[in-house]
């Protein structure tokens, strides 16, 4: 059991701050996102906690020593590499103990704990072939296993459920998720797939530009969005983010004649609300009806209400033409407030 | 369009390179074999049918014995260490180092030039006295040699010259395959504690492997076809101390013209190489393959 600790982590590439000065630490065991649209430095940072690109500033702590100096080798910590990395000259079995096997484990350890791992990841039938005769998943499966066998405290993973089908993946999800939570590792999880990060994940972090938007559980992320990023980033789909137009009474949504749905004065803000908060009732904010998209359990329908467009799904398959009149509502707890400027999440709403 | 017609076609834009490749490959061999087994025709004697008299006068020719011995000890030293010189050169060069291109450059030079060109400079550096080797060797208490002249060192010198110029030829082959590996392969090692040196031996040099079969060929291939060097420098001298198997064939055939022992010669010579070929695709190409 170890924890990871970030502190302050920077790294360029020239002028381009990759990573932008992020802290955050893990408890021992936890499993972890990190989330984040393409380029924002998932991959960067996982590779800096391991050890394969040097940091610009900052240190990494790994069960309470610090390590920022020290090679990947030493670092006593396995990865699954986003592209597999396996060994074409060797086969399974060889890819698999590859590590304990440079570390000089004897011959009879390493058979142990290989047929202990090919059992475990199902890859007992597959040890004589080389990667090239290996399909996607059964390659992904190896990569785990080179990861696990090694029983290292930390483990990494870089978008390693990327290349394989909606089955394999909701499958390797559990597989991972189980095994971890059985073995007591600390994981890093990197994705773009926010589905996979909130349904696996004890903790999100989610990362734009470099930057964390937002460190916590998956339900604050969901349900306390630090920031218009984070609101429009979780959900399928996203939270509406709504312009407002400051009235005597409260402010309403831009372009329409009310009812207040936001705070009077004070700095402009916007209104953040989730599809799936939105009622089609006989009350409230008076709306027309633009498409219907039908999605099996439920379906989306886009409204425009003043100037906004707003989208609210709906249970079953509504008969809902396009410019019927409607009107929406929502619980007032469900009222997200963003400033408008800086995006950040204003509580007293 | 028919099967048939399609057959036609393809053996019509097969048929230019098929000719050239009969009229200058095959049919040569063919002849050079059927020469093989007839006397050298000489002024008004023309050439009657021998069988194997060639091949029985090579088994008792001790110039032959001597050729094949040192082609043999040419070929067991330049190939291992030019092969090994080009790896080493290849690993450097791949490294991240100031003016990579400037030494990449400079490696390669030695192959750019011609064999006639680098006999000529060699000559200057192994002169007795005032050559550069001689004058090195004269630092340490050692100068006076005739390093072509003499029949201990004349192979040797030889040897040196032809690692010199296929070492960066060989590199170019290397530093390819080199760059073909992908740099996560050697992160994924570092990431489960190899050192560099087991990340050599376990990662590196097995994924050079195809590259050092194809290398190692072409080496073979070097240490019989060439001998520039040995007509331009030594002529097989002194007392046949430098005598390749082809200046060998060159010299029957060119210099005494005794054109049907050529022959013979040329023959051993192809079923040799035909040989060690046949050893490198059909045995070590399927061990070294991993795809
Ligand atoms: N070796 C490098 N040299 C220069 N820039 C780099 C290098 N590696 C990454 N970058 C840049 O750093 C930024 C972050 O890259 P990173 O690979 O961490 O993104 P990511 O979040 O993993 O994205 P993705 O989801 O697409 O994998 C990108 O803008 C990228 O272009
Ligand atoms: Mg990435």
């Amino acid at each position: 059991m170890a924890d990871i600790r970030v502190e302050n982590l920077v790294k360029s590439w020239g002028g381009l701050r990759a990573v932008d000065d992020i802290s955050f630490d893990t408890r021992a065991g936890e499993f972890v996102a990190l989330l984040g649209p393409s380029g924002c430095g998932k991959s960067t940072t996982l590779r800096l906690i391991a050890g394969l690109d040097a940091v610009s500033a900052g240190r990494v702590v790994l069960a309470g020593r610090d390590v920022t100096a020290l090679p990947a080798s030493k670092r006593n910590l396995s990865m699954v590499f986003q592209s597999y990395a396996l060994f074409p000259h060797l086969n399974v079995a060889e890819n698999v103990t590859f590590g304990l096997s440079v570390r000089g484990v004897p011959k009879a350890g390493q058979a142990a704990r290989l047929k202990h791992v090919a059992d475990l990841l199902g890859l007992a039938a597959l040890l004589d072939r080389r990667p090239s005769q290996l399909s996607g998943g059964q390659q992904q499966r190896v990569a785990l296993g080179r990861a696990l066998i090694a029983e290292t405290p930390i483990c990494l993973l870089d978008e390693p459920l990327s290349n394989l089908d909606a089955q394999l993946r909701s499958e390797m999800r559990n597989e991972i998720r189980s095994l971890q939570q059985r073995l007591g590792i600390t994981m890093v999880f990197v994705t773009h797939d926010q589905t996979e990060a909130m349904s696996m994940a004890d903790r999100v972090i989610l990362m734009r530009q470099g930057r964390i938007e937002q460190n916590g559980a998956p339900a604050d992320l969901y349900e306390k969005p630090a920031s218009v990023t984070v609101a429009k980033f979780i959900g399928t789909p996203p939270m509406n983010i709504l312009a407002l137009d400051a009235r005597e009474g409260g402010a309403v949504i831009a372009g329409s004649a009310g009812p207040a749905v936001g705070p009077a004065g004070g700095r402009p803000v916007v209104l953040g609300i989730r599809p799936e908060h939105v009622a089609l009732g006989s009350g409230g904010l008076p709306a027309t009806v633009e498409t219907t998209e039908y999605f099996g359990a439920d379906s989306i329908i886009a409204c425009r209400a003043g100037s906004q467009r707003v989208l609210v799904r709906m249970p079953g398959k509504p008969s809902l033409d396009k410019g019927t009149a409607v009107h929406l509502s929502w619980p007032r707890a469900a009222a997200h407030i963003f400033d408008q400027e800086t995006g950040l999440r204003r509580d007293a709403a | 369009m028919t099967a048939s017609r399609n057959a036609l076609y393809g053996a019509l834009l097969l048929l230019p390179a098929a000719v050239l490749l009969w009229v200058f490959t095959y049919q040569p061999i063919l002849a050079t074999l059927g020469n093989s087994l007839y006397s050298t025709p000489r002024g008004r004697r023309a050439s009657v049918f021998v069988g194997l008299d060639h091949y029985q006068t090579m088994i008792a020719d001790p110039v032959f014995w001597k050729a094949l011995t040192n082609n043999a000890i040419y070929a067991l030293t330049t190939i291992p260490l030019s092969m090994a010189l080009a790896l080493a050169m290849a690993l450097f060069v791949n490294a991240k180092l100031r003016g990579q291109g400037l030494v990449r450059m400079a490696y390669f030079t030695p192959t750019v030039l011609p064999m006639v060109a680098v006999a000529n400079i060699w000559m200057f550096f192994y002169a007795p006295d005032y050559g550069l080797v001689d004058q090195v060797l004269g630092l340490f208490g050692g100068g006076g040699n005739n390093l072509l002249g003499s029949k201990e060192t004349a192979l040797g010198a030889l040897i040196v010259i032809t690692i010199w110029k296929e070492a960066g030829f060989f590199m170019i082959f290397y530093l390819a395959a080199l760059q073909q590996i992908s740099p996560t392969l050697i992160e994924a090692a570092e990431l489960e504690g190899a050192s560099r040196r087991q990340i050599f031996r376990r990662v590196t040099l097995p994924l050079l492997m195809p590259t050092t079969l194809f290398i190692s060929i072409n080496a073979v291939i070097g240490a019989v076809r060439l001998v520039d060097h040995v007509i331009a420098m030594t002529k097989g001298g002194p007392d046949n101390a430098t005598v390749l198997l082809l200046f060998y064939v060159y010299q029957v055939g060119f210099a005494f013209w005794d054109t049907g022992y050529a022959a013979a010669l040329t023959a051993v010579l192809l079923v040799m190489l035909a040989l060690i070929a046949l050893f490198q695709f059909g045995y070590a190409d399927k061990r070294v393959h991993y795809r």
